[in-house]
């Protein structure tokens, strides 16, 4: 997606475009602004008209008649000072317009790419890499609208340049004809500046992106770089492609070096050009020595802003590079899907049903294959199958993160498809096999926003064993966690998912081996909690309503916990029924659950 | 298992207290590239300046000698005028050429090494300093932080310079002209100058706040993206984005409070020219009464006040620019100026020889910073070639050892030996060469699981990683996968299971070949049938190594040579399963007596 964007090349009018978006959007703050930059542009070229006027009006006389008014002194401070006050308010109003404008298009963007990042469905989220949908959302945004920033100034610039040449042919056409030249040549030489910088500069930002993606993946796996011992490894390979930034960088300066000093150049080269044909022309008669001074000095002024057009243009292909990596997330369709249904308001525990149910990632390796079994109310049911049997797939399946290929998943008798947003998370709660942390508080990340009493997020964190490190922390529930929980230890980050999930009061809830990091000890606790607590009624917040429960499981504490067994195997079920009977009647199962016995029995037999 | 409470102490430096000119000297330190050719650069960057002045001299010299000449026009001497500017122009041109170039070069030479030292110092740093900065804000001091130094470097800093040389000539040449005239001009400058440094101050904390807020929607804008699975099942979208909402919101009120300084500072100047200007022609005027000015001196004096405001005008918008450019250039050099406690002695270090390694605990108290003990006085001894399994509760101090022993920290007391050699003492090389850590969580880099593997031997062949893989008993579940060796893992690895990414961490380790390896709850996703062909395996391959495993499963501690019980931070017990489990009363015994309830349930 992002390389299709970036092979299609730029052009100044693709930049326009993206530019033309910023003004629709922000048309009141761009008025401004620009109001901004023409009054500044109109009070320099006036800065020159209250020279001349102090010189003609109050200098000159001053000195013939060794007289002067206080009058006219005070109109000399008056003019000089009313030009340079609202000339100031011309920069504050066209940089902080500019500023305002540039801030806010980077934050509706912003706001569009998250929002398709929390819409579109978990397929898309699997297609796309985690540090190209990071850079999208920041670095390319950024640079989308970074010529917001010298629009108004390159705006202003044109409205002095037209005053300017206005001037210029009220002085003198032919000298005006001449000095006008610098204006084509300025242009020209610009859009050779593009042509030749423009892929540079695209270059360069995907360079940027590959960087960063680079660091972000060694940080986060700075555990296996250390213990590795990988350190050289990994610098060398972030310095390649560092390096690579760093000669594409070169490349573009030394064309900026090339081009920077022609720019400037070419209006000084004018007004020589322009002195040579105003001195000819005086000495023939046909001009006043006072016009050639006034187009040399209107060239010389508009000979700096005319490059602020220059800075506009640089920025048009980082932009429309950047632009077009936000907009394709902002077009990505395919969002998921809701329906009309909903479930009853119930406390007590749904009934799952999944039926016939196929899916697969890839379409060589299908995962599920025809998976039929249930959950009654209340009950509980373990999934027990060998690592990388289909188990945590069906998982995401039951919650509706993907929809699968065939078949279908029943949730009260409603086909999870058919219920509106908002239904099954509130009836169906996931502890996964890895727990994400919210950059929050203990509390937020327990409640998640939802308005809970404190006891009952105490009641939660006991049922999960959690109480008794999170009443050690610092600020207890307040204690604020950091970026994805990293100091919490596996087992901590586990046990607060698992709260998380029993603080909802769900009528299904999931545990996807959540406990895995967990100690036996504290497992065995947890466990005794979650069956005690279910249908205790006893206002902790936690099972109350006899929840229904589905538990990918290993260890056989946690299978006994069971009222019926589902034994996958490579995408099909292979034997149902309670622990004991599958026990009898399936080797297969007795020696995936048996392993630990079955080798301290062997163990034991060989001492 | 350690439960570290998030603690003070051991937190990244934001190199917030560095000075601006010391922040461009450390700068320069740690990017000597940068100091190549300074003095000509310089040079060239004097001359291209003078770029600016060329044509305004060149039309005043054409108006008092060529246009007004008392002769009449004078079209030879404009000409040759004309010549000489053009000449001058292009002299100028090419001196700007060369400085740019020369300055391209430098900078991003200088940069590329900068983000690379700075990279590579991340992770020289302790576990626990890493931990405590969000990945989003590491990673913009590595990129976007040195992209916003490189502008101020390529744009900024020398003009800046040859700005106040300007500056500095300019004010001469008005003192020669007229010192009255000078003093009103530095008068008018004088409330501008003055408030420099107050807008310095402001602006340097204005941006200090954007730069957290950017950290910030980083992390905003990460939690959609990493936790995309978390936020859909528990239906918290609208939550979600509210807080992204938040975060967006005070990002922008933070740059635009800063760019209100900006502004401020810079609409200043403007207002200081316009009463400079003013002033020129009012007390020009009055001079003029006493005798000591004609009409020419002060038009004279006006043109070179514009040579003064040029580059002052230029010198703020640099300065203030150049705040969020040097606050960014710290927060690069924060990195390398936080110090990498764990100190490699390098290649003149100790170099572990090559077979089983003994380990020594000497009197070893550890405490995270902040935090009470998690270790209290360890002392103990590991014999070569031995199998010890560490067990105890969660919080016990089991992973702080783990850690301790394959220095991921040092210990605040005692120390830790391997083969008698306090590990302090040995080359970084050798004892990651040596020793392997294969942690609960197996990050998996989005690559394929070759590639994966080969972080534990750069150059292992694939007939050698199939080798290890039926070594590990884990073949099958290899042959299994779509693409075999070839299958793409995915962002960290999350296209497998947890269990599986574990399986790859582990054959990883297999093959690095270690004399020592440490397991921490290595296994702890895998199906038990799985778990326990694995720990078969191991067991047979470790015969001529070290290795301590640290088990929540007591089936673990079961086969161990010996077993080393962890409570409270010390160690209460050790000695072979069937010893220990006799100890009536022993915390051992207790934690064998849940472990076989659990598992007799059935």
């Amino acid at each position: 997606m992002g390389k299709d964007a970036e092979l299609r090349g730029t052009t100044t009018l693709d930049g326009f475009r993206v530019l033309w978006v910023a003004i629709r959007r922000e048309p009141r703050v761009f008025t401004v602004a620009t109001l901004g930059a023409v009054l500044f542009g109109v009070l320099t070229v006036a800065d020159a008209w209250v020279l001349g006027w102090s010189t003609q009006h109050v200098l000159i006389p001053a000195f013939e008649t060794g007289e002067v008014g206080t009058d006219m002194l005070v109109w000399v401070v008056a003019l000089f000072m009313a030009v340079a006050i609202l000339r100031a308010v011309g920069i504050v109003a066209r940089r902080l317009g500019g500023g305002i404008m540039y801030y806010r298009m980077q934050s509706h963007t912003r706001r569009g790419v998250t929002r398709q990042y929390l819409s579109l469905p978990m397929e898309w989220h699997q297609r796309h890499p985690t540090g190209q949908l990071l850079s999208n959302a920041y670095s390319d945004v950024e640079a989308a609208w970074a010529p917001i920033m010298p629009l108004p100034m390159a705006l202003g610039t044109i409205v002095m340049m037209v005053i300017a040449v206005a001037q210029m042919f009220v002085a003198d056409v032919v000298m005006a004809l001449v000095g006008l030249l610098v204006f084509p040549a300025v242009v020209v030489a610009n859009l050779l500046y593009q042509h030749y910088s423009s892929p540079l500069m695209t270059r360069a930002q995907g360079l940027r992106a590959e960087v960063s993606e680079i660091a972000h993946e060694s940080f986060d796996g700075a555990m296996v770089v250390k213990t590795l011992g990988r350190e050289v490894e990994e610098t060398d390979r972030f310095r390649a492609k560092a390096h690579e930034l760093r000669d594409v960088n070169v490349r573009a300066g030394r064309i900026r070096a090339i081009f920077d000093p022609a720019l400037a150049s070419l209006p000084n080269l004018g007004v020589l050009v322009v002195l040579a044909v105003g001195v000819a022309r005086v000495a023939s008669g046909a001009t006043e020595p006072g016009d050639v001074v006034t187009i040399a000095y209107l060239l010389t002024i508009v000979a700096f802003p005319i490059r602020a057009i220059g800075w506009l243009l640089g920025e048009f292909p980082r932009s429309v590079v950047g632009y077009r990596r936000a907009k394709a997330v902002l077009d990505a369709r395919g969002s998921m899907e809701y329906g009309q249904d909903a479930l009853p308001a119930s406390a007590a525990g749904a009934l799952l049903e999944v039926d016939g149910l196929h899916y697969a990632y890839d379409p060589d390796t299908p995962l599920l294959r025809g998976v039929t079994f249930d959950v009654q109310p209340g009950r509980t049911v373990a999934l027990v199958g060998a690592t990388a049997s289909g188990k945590s797939t069906l998982t995401s399946l039951m919650t509706r993160l993907v929809d699968p290929d065939g078949g279908a998943i029943r949730l009260d008798g409603h086909d999870l498809r058919g219920l509106r947003r908002g239904e099954l998370p509130r009836d169906v709660a996931l502890v996964p096999q890895t727990a994400f942390m919210f950059d929050d508080t203990v509390r937020g990340n327990v409640t998640l926003g939802a308005d809970v009493p404190d006891e009952e997020v105490w009641g939660a964190l006991r049922t999960a064993q959690a109480d008794g490190f999170v009443a050690a922390l610092p600020d207890g529930l307040d204690t604020r966690l950091g970026e994805r929980g990293t100091s919490l230890s596996g087992g901590q980050r586990q046990r607060l998912s698992l709260a998380r999930a029993l603080v909802r009061r769900p009528r299904l809830l999931i545990l996807d081996d959540a406990t895995s990091a967990v100690d036996p000890e504290v497992e065995a606790r947890i466990l005794a909690s979650l069956r005690d607590g279910r249908g205790d009624g006893d206002g902790d917040g936690v099972g109350d309503g006899d929840a229904s429960l589905v538990v990918v499981a290993y260890r056989k504490a946690t299978i006994s916990l069971a009222d019926e067994v589902v034994h996958l195997d490579e995408g099909r079920i292979v034997g149902r029924g309670t622990h004991a009977e599958l026990l009898a009647t399936s080797p297969a199962y007795a020696q995936l659950v048996n392993a630990y016995e079955t080798d301290a029995a062997e163990e034991g037999s060989t001492r | 298992m350690s439960s570290t409470a998030p603690t003070a102490g051991t937190r990244m430096d934001t190199g917030e207290d560095i000075g601006a000119i010391a922040t461009i000297r450390l700068g320069m330190q740690y990017s000597p590239e940068l100091r190549e050719g300074l003095r000509v650069t310089l040079l060239l960057a004097v001359i291209a300046s003078c770029g600016q002045i060329v044509v305004p001299i060149a039309v005043q010299q054409t108006l008092d000698r060529g246009l007004n000449a008392p002769g009449g026009p004078r079209l030879d001497f404009v000409l040759w005028m004309g010549v000489l500017a053009a000449l001058a122009i292009a002299v100028t041109s090419w001196a700007s050429y060369a400085m740019t170039r020369r300055l391209f070069t430098t900078s991003e030479r200088g940069l590329a090494t900068l983000r690379t030292k700075a990279f590579r110092h991340v992770h020289d740093l302790p576990l626990l300093t890493q931990n405590t900065e969000r990945r989003g804000a590491l990673v913009s001091r590595v990129t976007t932080d040195v992209d916003q130094v490189s502008q101020f470097l390529v744009f900024g800093g020398l003009i800046f310079v040859v700005s106040i040389g300007q500056m500095l000539v300019a004010t001469v040449l008005m003192l020669v002209y007229s010192w009255q005239l000078a003093a009103v001009v530095w008068l008018a400058f004088a409330p501008l100058f003055l408030s420099i440094r107050w807008f310095q101050k402001k602006l340097s904390a204005a941006y200090t706040v954007v730069r957290h807020q950017v950290g910030v929607l980083l992390g905003a804008i990460s939690e959609p993206v990493v936790g995309a699975a978390v936020v859909r099942s528990n239906g918290v979208e609208a939550r979600t984005q509210a807080r992204i909402d938040t975060a967006i919101q005070d990002w922008q009120d933070a740059y635009i409070h800063a760019q209100k300084f900006t502004v401020t500072s810079f609409s200043l100047g403007g207002l200081s020219a316009g009463l400079a200007n003013a002033g020129v022609i009012v007390i020009g005027v009055l001079l003029g009464f006493t005798g000591d000015m004609t009409p020419g001196k002060v038009l004279a004096f006006a043109f070179l006040v514009t040579l003064f405001v040029g580059p002052v005008q230029m010198g703020t918008q640099i300065l203030t620019d150049a705040q969020n450019a040097i606050s960014s250039w710290r927060r690069v050099l924060g990195i390398l100026e936080t110090p990498a406690d764990l100190v490699d002695p390098g290649p003149d270090g100790e170099q572990l020889p090559r077979g089983a390694i003994d380990v020594r605990f000497a009197d070893v108290t550890f405490s995270y910073p902040g935090g009470p003990p998690v270790l209290r006085d360890v002392d103990l001894t590991i014999g070569a070639g031995t199998r010890v399994a560490i067990v105890g509760e969660t919080g016990s101090g089991k992973s702080t050892f783990a850690k301790l022993l394959t220095r991921l920290m040092d210990p605040g007391d005692g120390a830790v030996l391997l083969d008698g050699v306090d590990v302090r003492r040995i080359d970084a090389r050798s004892l990651r060469r040596s020793v392997v850590l294969v942690p609960q969580e197996g990050f998996l880099f989005d690559d394929t699981v070759a590639a994966n593997v080969r972080y534990g031997k750069l150059d292992a062949t694939e007939d050698e990683i199939l080798a290890s893989a039926v070594e590990l008993g884990i073949d099958d579940w290899l042959s299994g996968l779509p693409r075999g060796l070839h299958t793409a893992v995915g962002q960290r690895g999350e296209s497998l299971s947890a269990g599986e990414r574990q399986l790859v961490a582990l054959l990883r380790a297999h093959l690095a070949d270690p004399d020592l390896l440490v397991l921490d709850e290595a296994t702890s996703a895998v199906d038990p049938a799985l778990e326990m062909q694995i720990g078969r395996a191991l067991e047979r391959l470790m015969q001529s190594r070290t290795s301590v495993t640290i088990a929540h499963r007591l089936s673990t501690a079961e086969s161990a040579d010996e077993v080393i019980v962890v409570d409270k931070g010390r160690v209460v017990q050790r000695g072979p399963h069937g010893e220990l489990v006799t100890q009536a009363g022993s915390v051992y015994a207790g934690l064998h007596a849940s472990w076989v309830a659990q598992h007799s349930r059935a």
